[in-house]
C-alpha cells in the first residue's frame, strides 16, 4: 500500500516557488532518505505534507485519505528550531504530549498514558532524564526527547525532520537501529537527512529533492554521481529564478519536471 | 438570572464587592497571564489594554445614545461598555493578525502600530464628548464597581475558568509547539482566536479594576514571577493566580484607605513587590538562594578538603589511635599555626574532630571517619575510572579529581564500582576506602 502521495504539490512562499509539482508515491513499510542541498525545500516538503504550510497547489493523500483525515496516523518530529527551552516542562511532560492525540478533551491523562511515555522514553534511553526540565539537557538529548514524543504517538507514518542534527555517532546508530525497529514493525520512516554516506547505508529509498523532485527510488538505483550532481549543483538556480519571476509578474507557473 | 444576581450581589457593601471582584480578575488574569508570558506575547496584552480603549469611550457614547432612546436604564449601562470594549480588543487583534499573514513585519513592529492608533482613536473621541466616567477606565477604580459590574467580572471569569479546564491540553502544545499542536489534530487558528477573545475579555474587565495601561501589572507581571519560580507547568499557573490575587487584594484594600488613590497604580506596585521579593527570595533561582547555595557548597567542599588530607596523614601513621599531630596537619595542608588551627575549629564545629591530649592529637568523630573515608573513595576511584576507562596518564588524573570527588553521588558510585569490578587499589596504589565510622583495619 502506498503510505504517502503527492500529486503536482506546489509551495510558494510570498510568490517565491519553493516546491515546483512533486509527485512521489512512497510505499509502506520502508525507511526513506529526503535529502539535498540547504534551501532545497526538504522541511517545506514535510511542513506541507503536514498542512503546516499551505500548498498553493497540487494534494496530498496519506494511507489514500486527505491528511486532516489520517493526522492520528502521523508522527511528526520538526527540525528543532523555534522551540522554547525555557518553557517550564519536564521531558515526562513532552514525552506525555505524545498521547494526547488518542485522548479526548475531556480526559485527564492517567497511568496508560504515562506508561506509553515512560516506554517511549525508555526506548531513547532518556528515562533517567524523565523528571527534568527540557531546557537543562544537551542538544542530542533534546533530539531524543522529540523523538520519544512520536513513538509515543503510536504512529503508522513518521516525518523527521534532520534527527540527527547535532547527534553523537553513539546515539546516530541508535536511533537507526530504532528507525529499523519501526519499520520491522511495517512502519514507514521518511527522515531528512543531510550526510550522503551515511545515507546511503541506512536508507531503502531516497528521494532526491532541489525544488522539485530530481530522482525517487531505491537506494542503489538513484545514489549515482550523475544524480546527486544534478541534485546539488547549481544548474537550478536560473530555473529558480526564472520561475520566480514569472510567478511575480503573474504570467504562470513554470514546471521544471516538464523541462528536458 | 444576572439581575437577581446582581440583586443579590447588592447588599453586600462595596469593600466586599471590590474584595470579591480583584478575586475573581486575579483568577481570570493569572491563568492567561501563564499562557501570554509563555507565548512571548506579553506585548499582546498591552495592545489590547490600549486597543479597548476607543471602545470603552465608543461604549459611553452608545449607552448614553441608548439611554436617551429609552433602550436602557443608565447612561452608563456596563454591559454595553464593555461589550464595545471587546469588540475593540477583538479587532485590534484580528489586524494585528491580519497584518502578521499579509506583511513582513514582525510581531512587536504590529503591536506598536495597532496599539498606537487605538489608543490615538480613543483619546480623540474622549475630546468629542468627555463622557464622566471614563477616568476609572484609565486608571482603575475597583471601590466604584457595583452589583452589576460585578456580575460581570464573574461571568468572565466563570468563561475563562470553564475554558481553561476544557482547553488546557491544546493550549498547552499550542503554546510550546505549534507544528506538533497541528499534528494531534487540534485547530490551531481556532485555538489561537479563541484564546485572543478570552484574553480581551479577561483584558475588558480587568480594566475597571487596574486601567487600561496597568492591565500588564495584573496580567504580565505575577506571571513572570511565577516563572521564576518554578520549572512546572501547573505549579506556575497556581502561583500566578496567587500572585494576581494577592496582587488584587492588598491593592484594593490599600488604595481603600485613601480617598483619590486609584486602584490600578496601587496593584501594579505590590505586584511588583512580590516580583522583587521572587527575584532575590525565590527558593531557586533567586539571587539569595543561588548565593546561598553556592556558600555552601564552597564550605561543604573545603570541609571535605580538610578531612581528605587529615586522613591521609593518619593513614600514613598507619591510623594511630592516639590521632595526628597538629604540626602533621598544618604540614599535609601547607597552612601556618593560624590558619590550621581556624581549619581544625572549623572541623570542631562541625562535629567531625576530638580533639585530645590538650587539643594537640587530632582524631576523628564517627561523622568524621563517615565523611573523610567517602570522599577519599570518591577521590580514588574516580582517579581510577580516569585512567583505565578514559585511558588518561595516571599524572594527569588529580586535579579532576579533587572536582569530581565532590560531586559523585552514591548512586554514581555504584555504577563505578561495578565498571572498575570493586577495585580495591587506586592508579597511585593507595588502598581505596569503604565508607565507615571507624578507622580502616590496617591490611596486613
Ligand atoms: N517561512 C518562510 N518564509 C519565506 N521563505 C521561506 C520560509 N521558510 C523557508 N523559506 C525558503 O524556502 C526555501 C526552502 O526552505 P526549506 O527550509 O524547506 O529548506 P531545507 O531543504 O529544509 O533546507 P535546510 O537543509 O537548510 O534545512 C529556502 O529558500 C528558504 O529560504
Ligand atoms: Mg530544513
Amino acid at each position: 500500500m502506498i503510505a504517502l502521495e503527492t500529486h503536482d504539490l506546489t509551495v510558494t512562499y510570498r510568490k517565491r516557488p519553493v516546491l515546483y509539482g512533486i509527485d512521489v508515491a512512497i510505499p509502506e513499510g520502508n525507511l526513506i532518505g529526503i535529502v539535498g542541498p540547504n534551501g532545497a525545500g526538504k522541511s517545506t516538503l514535510i511542513k506541507a505534507v503536514m498542512g503546516v504550510v499551505r500548498s498553493t497547489g497540487g494534494w496530498v493523500k496519506v494511507f489514500g485519505k486527505p491528511v486532516k483525515q489520517s493526522l492520528p496516523r502521523i508522527g511528526y518530529v520538526p527540525q528543532r528550531e523555534s522551540i522554547d527551552w525555557e518553557f517550564p516542562v519536564t521531558v515526562m511532560d513532552v514525552a506525555l504530549m505524545g498521547t494526547y492525540g488518542k485522548l479526548g478533551p475531556f480526559r485527564w491523562v492517567g497511568e496508560a498514558q504515562r506508561r506509553k511515555a515512560r516506554e517511549a522514553l525508555e526506548r531513547v534511553g532518556m528515562l533517567p532524564y524523565a523528571k527534568r526540565q527540557i531546557g537543562n539537557l544537551s542538544g542530542g538529548q533534546q533530539q531524543r526527547v522529540f523523538l520519544a514524543r512520536a513513538l509515543a504517538q503510536d504512529s503508522d507514518l513518521y516525518l523527521m525532520d534532520e534527527p540527527f542534527a547535532g547527534v553523537d555517532a553513539a546515539t546516530e546508530s541508535a536511533i537507526v537501529e530504532l528507525l529499523k525497529d519501526l519499520r520491522s514493525k511495517g512502519k514507514t520512516v521518511i527522515v531528512v537527512h543531510h550526510d550522503l554516506q551515511s545515507a546511503r547505508e541506512y536508507f531503502d529509498m531516497l528521494l532526491l529533492l532541489n525544488m522539485r523532485v530530481v530522482a525517487f527510488g531505491p537506494t542503489a538505483e538513484v545514489f549515482t554521481t550523475e544524480l546527486l550532481q544534478k541534485t546539488y549543483g547549481g544548474r537550478l538556480t536560473i530555473l529558480s529564478e526564472m520561475a520566480e519571476k514569472a510567478a511575480r509578474e503573474g504570467i504562470g507557473k513554470i514546471h521544471p519536471k516538464n523541462e528536458p | 438570572m444576572n439581575v437577581i444576581l446582581a440583586e443579590g450581589l447588592s447588599g453586600l457593601s462595596g469593600t466586599v464587592m471590590a474584595l470579591i471582584a480583584s478575586l475573581a480578575l486575579g483568577v481570570t488574569s493569572g491563568l492567561l497571564g501563564t499562557y501570554v508570558v509563555l507565548r512571548r506575547e506579553s506585548l499582546f496584552g498591552d495592545m489590547l489594554s490600549h486597543a479597548v480603549f476607543p471602545g470603552v469611550v465608543g461604549g459611553f457614547f452608545v449607552s448614553g445614545w441608548m439611554a436617551r432612546m429609552g433602550w436602557v436604564e443608565s447612561e452608563k449601562n456596563p454591559l454595553v461598555i464593555l461589550s464595545c470594549a471587546l469588540v475593540a480588543g477583538v479587532l485590534g487583534a484580528l489586524v494585528v493578525t491580519v497584518l502578521g499573514y499579509t506583511t513582513r513585519l514582525k510581531q512587536d513592529a504590529r503591536l506598536g502600530v495597532v496599539l498606537s492608533v487605538f489608543f490615538a482613536a480613543g483619546i480623540a473621541m474622549f475630546g468629542f464628548g468627555q463622557p464622566a466616567g471614563v477616568n476609572g477606565f484609565l486608571y482603575g477604580q475597583t471601590g466604584a464597581i457595583d452589583a452589576t459590574d460585578l456580575v460581570l467580572v464573574l461571568g468572565a471569569a466563570a468563561i475563562v475558568v470553564v475554558s481553561i479546564l476544557i482547553f488546557h491540553r491544546p493550549l498547552l502544545v499550542v503554546s510550546f509547539d505549534d507544528g506538533f499542536a497541528h499534528n494531534l489534530g487540534y485547530r490551531v487558528m481556532g485555538l489561537t482566536l479563541m484564546f485572543s477573545v478570552l484574553l480581551t475579555m479577561a483584558v475588558v474587565v480587568a480594566m475597571q479594576a487596574v486601567g487600561v495601561v496597568l492591565v500588564s501589572a495584573m496580567l504580565i507581571t505575577p506571571a513572570a514571577t511565577a516563572h521564576l519560580m518554578t520549572d512546572r507547568f501547573p505549579r506556575m499557573m497556581m502561583l500566578s493566580v496567587l500572585f494576581t490575587v494577592g496582587a488584587g487584594v492588598i491593592g484594593t484594600l490599600i488604595s481603600g484607605t485613601k480617598e483619590g488613590l486609584a486602584t490600578g497604580p496601587v496593584i501594579a506596585l505590590c505586584a511588583t513587590a512580590i516580583f522583587v521579593t521572587a527575584y532575590l527570595f525565590a527558593p531557586r533561582y533567586g539571587l539569595v538562594a543561588r548565593f546561598w547555595h553556592d556558600r555552601s557548597q564552597r564550605k561543604r567542599i573545603q570541609r571535605e578538603n580538610i578531612l581528605k588530607d587529615l586522613y591521609r596523614v593518619l593513614e600514613r601513621e598507619g591510623f594511630p589511635a592516639e590521632g595526628a599531630s597538629v604540626s602533621a596537619f598544618a604540614a599535609e595542608r601547607r597552612l601556618d599555626p593560624g590558619s590550621a588551627e581556624r581549619e581544625l575549629k572549623m572541623l570542631e564545629g562541625a562535629g567531625d574532630l576530638i580533639r585530645g591530649n590538650g587539643g594537640e592529637k587530632l582524631v576523628l568523630s564517627e561523622e568524621g571517619w563517615g565523611h573523610a573515608s567517602r570522599v577519599v573513595r570518591n577521590h580514588r576511584l574516580w582517579e581510577l575510572y580516569l585512567t583505565n576507562e578514559a585511558e588518561y596518564q595516571a599524572d594527569h588524573v588529580h586535579d579532576d579529581a579533587e572536582i569530581v570527588e565532590h560531586l559523585l553521588g552514591e548512586e554514581a558510585i555504584k555504577r563505578l564500582e561495578e565498571e572498575l569490578g570493586f577495585p580495591e587499589t587506586d592508579p597511585h596504589g593507595s588502598p581505596i576506602p569503604q565508607p565507615s565510622s571507624t578507622p580502616p583495619q590496617p591490611t596486613s
